[in-house]
């Protein structure tokens, strides 16, 4: 089987295990809703909150990182699922491919909820078509950063004891790029915090740049990882 | 001190790493003389600078010997210990490295932390240290641990320049004060260089003894690992033996 | 303030080598109590 098509064929499995399941609309996303409520709580003031919504949105995205990734090892783990797909044959990059594809589609559909809570909660606007293109771009980008080094850790964390604790140390860190250009990047889709449209763009660029980077380099080491 | 780790070369280097460690601390805290500006505050740059250095210098050679193990041609567990020992000795700098930094900071610029790139990487640097050195204790061969960590290693070197060039470009939007630096006398200077001399002396003391004690330690567990199977395999002819002997009489 | 800041990273910096040092070198002597000259090739 081609990569591409153990890519396809391994992200349709997930997605589908979470259509079956539902895991992530019944659990992740009330437990986002819940973090983004929580966030008003701790910071008080209202125009507090529209300025630092794009931080918010980001820092809500990566908590329920957290939980996606061990989610969707989780479902491998059980019954030694994975180890079996590594010894059949399939290409490592292909499973790399598939998992994060299925986690990013799945943290697409988060981020737009959560700059939706944002809108409505934090009193967040969008002016604009080109404004939009912009949070659009930002998203797409720094999802696949996010499931890209989700899928790295959480294989490498994946059937070990004491993995649960492990992971978030990991992860966070190496998120933090992300945090950084996708923030900026919203600030400026949003006209919060002084930033110019053009320097948003830049942000943008970058996280697209460390798109392409994490998914070569991730596939990689995921490679790296699954061989003997 | 027969059959531990002390080689004649150990011995010469540990020597003179003592030395150069004595004289660090009777120059920076005593010999030396206070600073127009900062007074006696400019200590601490005797010590904290070349922890920098050090720490900097383990984070390096972590990385290039992850990469040196994970290259099927110097493939050795040698490369392993070496990367584990170098981060063990990084992470304890590093956090010297912060604290001092800290201190210093706040009698330099009045507070103790500002999120310019280096503070920040520095720091992030150290979360990453942390997190390489609980992935190396996650158990399994020796070989699954190496591998795991290399990998773990490689990537924080990726990324950690990374975070720099991020934080640099944020904070150019915000105009963040940079550390200034002053002009040093010649005696400072060269106490400074000569203190990063003697640091890395230290390091290479510290790695070599280190690689060895993991050297003992893997092949003691390699040695248990045989004990055990030898002994379940006894256990489990002797279970099968009983019932020829029953059979028989 | 300045005295003891200077006191502390000095204690902290020497203190943390010396720990150190001294750790290794009695964790050494255990482990070559322990094993064979071959798992010693240093030697």
């Amino acid at each position: 089987m081609s990569t591409a098509r153990v890519a396809l064929a391994i992200a349709a499995k997930d997605l589908r295990i979470e259509r079956r399941s539902r895991v992530m609309l019944n659990q992740v996303l009330p437990f986002s809703g819940v973090v983004m409520v929580l966030f008003a709580f701790a910071l008080d003031k209202a125009n507090l909150l529209s300025r630092v919504a794009p931080g918010l949105i980001w820092m809500a995205t990566l908590f329920s990182l957290l939980v996606m990734v061990q989610r969707s090892f989780a479902v491998e783990t059980d019954d030694r699922a994975f180890d079996a797909l590594a010894v059949a044959g399939l290409s490592p990059t292909g499973l790399f491919l598939g998992k994060s594809l299925a986690l990013a589609v799945q943290l697409l559909v988060l981020d737009v909820v959560l700059v939706l809570l944002a809108v409505v909660l934090y009193e967040t606007k969008i002016h604009g078509g080109g404004r939009l293109a912009l949070a659009a771009v930002t998203i797409v980008a720094a999802v696949s950063v996010l499931a890209g080094i989700g899928t790295l850790y959480g294989g490498l964390a994946a059937g070990s004891k004491g993995r649960d604790t492990l992971l978030p140390l990991l992860l966070l860190p190496m998120a933090a790029p992300v945090v950084i250009g996708a923030t900026r990047s919203m600030e400026a889709a949003f006209a919060t915090g002084g930033i110019a449209m053009r320097e948003g763009w830049a942000w943008a660029g970058l996280l697209v740049a460390l798109g392409v980077l994490t998914t070569v380099g991730g596939a990689l080491g995921f490679s790296a990882l699954i061989e003997e | 001190m027969t059959g531990s780790t002390s080689t004649r070369f150990t011995r010469v280097l540990g020597a003179a790493t003592l030395l150069g460690t004595l004289w660090l601390f009777l120059f920076g805290l005593f010999l030396s003389p206070d600073d127009i500006i900062q007074r006696r505050g400019v200590r601490i740059m005797y010590v904290h600078v070349p922890s920098v250095w050090l720490a900097y210098l383990a984070f390096v050679v972590t990385g290039i010997a992850s990469v040196a193990y994970l290259w099927n041609k110097t493939r050795s567990l040698v490369w392993d210990r070496i990367a584990g020992a170098s981060a063990e000795i990084g992470i304890l700098f590093m956090a010297v490295t912060l604290v001092t930094g800290s201190l210093w900071g706040r009698l330099s610029w009045g507070k103790y932390w500002v999120w310019d790139a280096r503070l920040t990487s520095t720091a992030l640097m150290f979360v990453t240290y942390v997190g390489y050195l609980a992935v190396r204790n996650l158990g399994g061969t020796h070989q699954q641990r190496a591998k795991r960590s290399a990998l773990v290693a490689i990537f924080a070197v990726i990324e950690i320049p990374l975070v720099h060039f991020s934080v640099e470009r944020w904070n150019t939007l915000h105009q963040e004060e940079s550390v200034a630096k002053g002009k040093l006398q010649d005696m400072m200077l060269f106490s400074l260089f000569s203190g990063i001399v003697t640091f890395t002396l230290l390091y290479v003391w510290l790695l070599i003894h280190r690689q060895r004690v993991l050297a003992m330690q893997d092949a003691l567990d390699d040695r248990e690992l045989d004990r055990a199977l030898i002994e379940r395999r006894a256990e489990a002819d002797a279970a099968a033996q009983p019932a020829t002997t029953s059979a028989g009489v | 303030m300045e005295t003891s800041f200077v006191l502390i990273s000095y204690a902290l910096t020497f203190g943390g080598i010396g720990v150190l040092a001294f750790g290794l070198m009695r964790r050494a002597r255990q482990l070559a109590q322990r094993t064979t000259p071959e798992d010693r090739p240093w030697t």
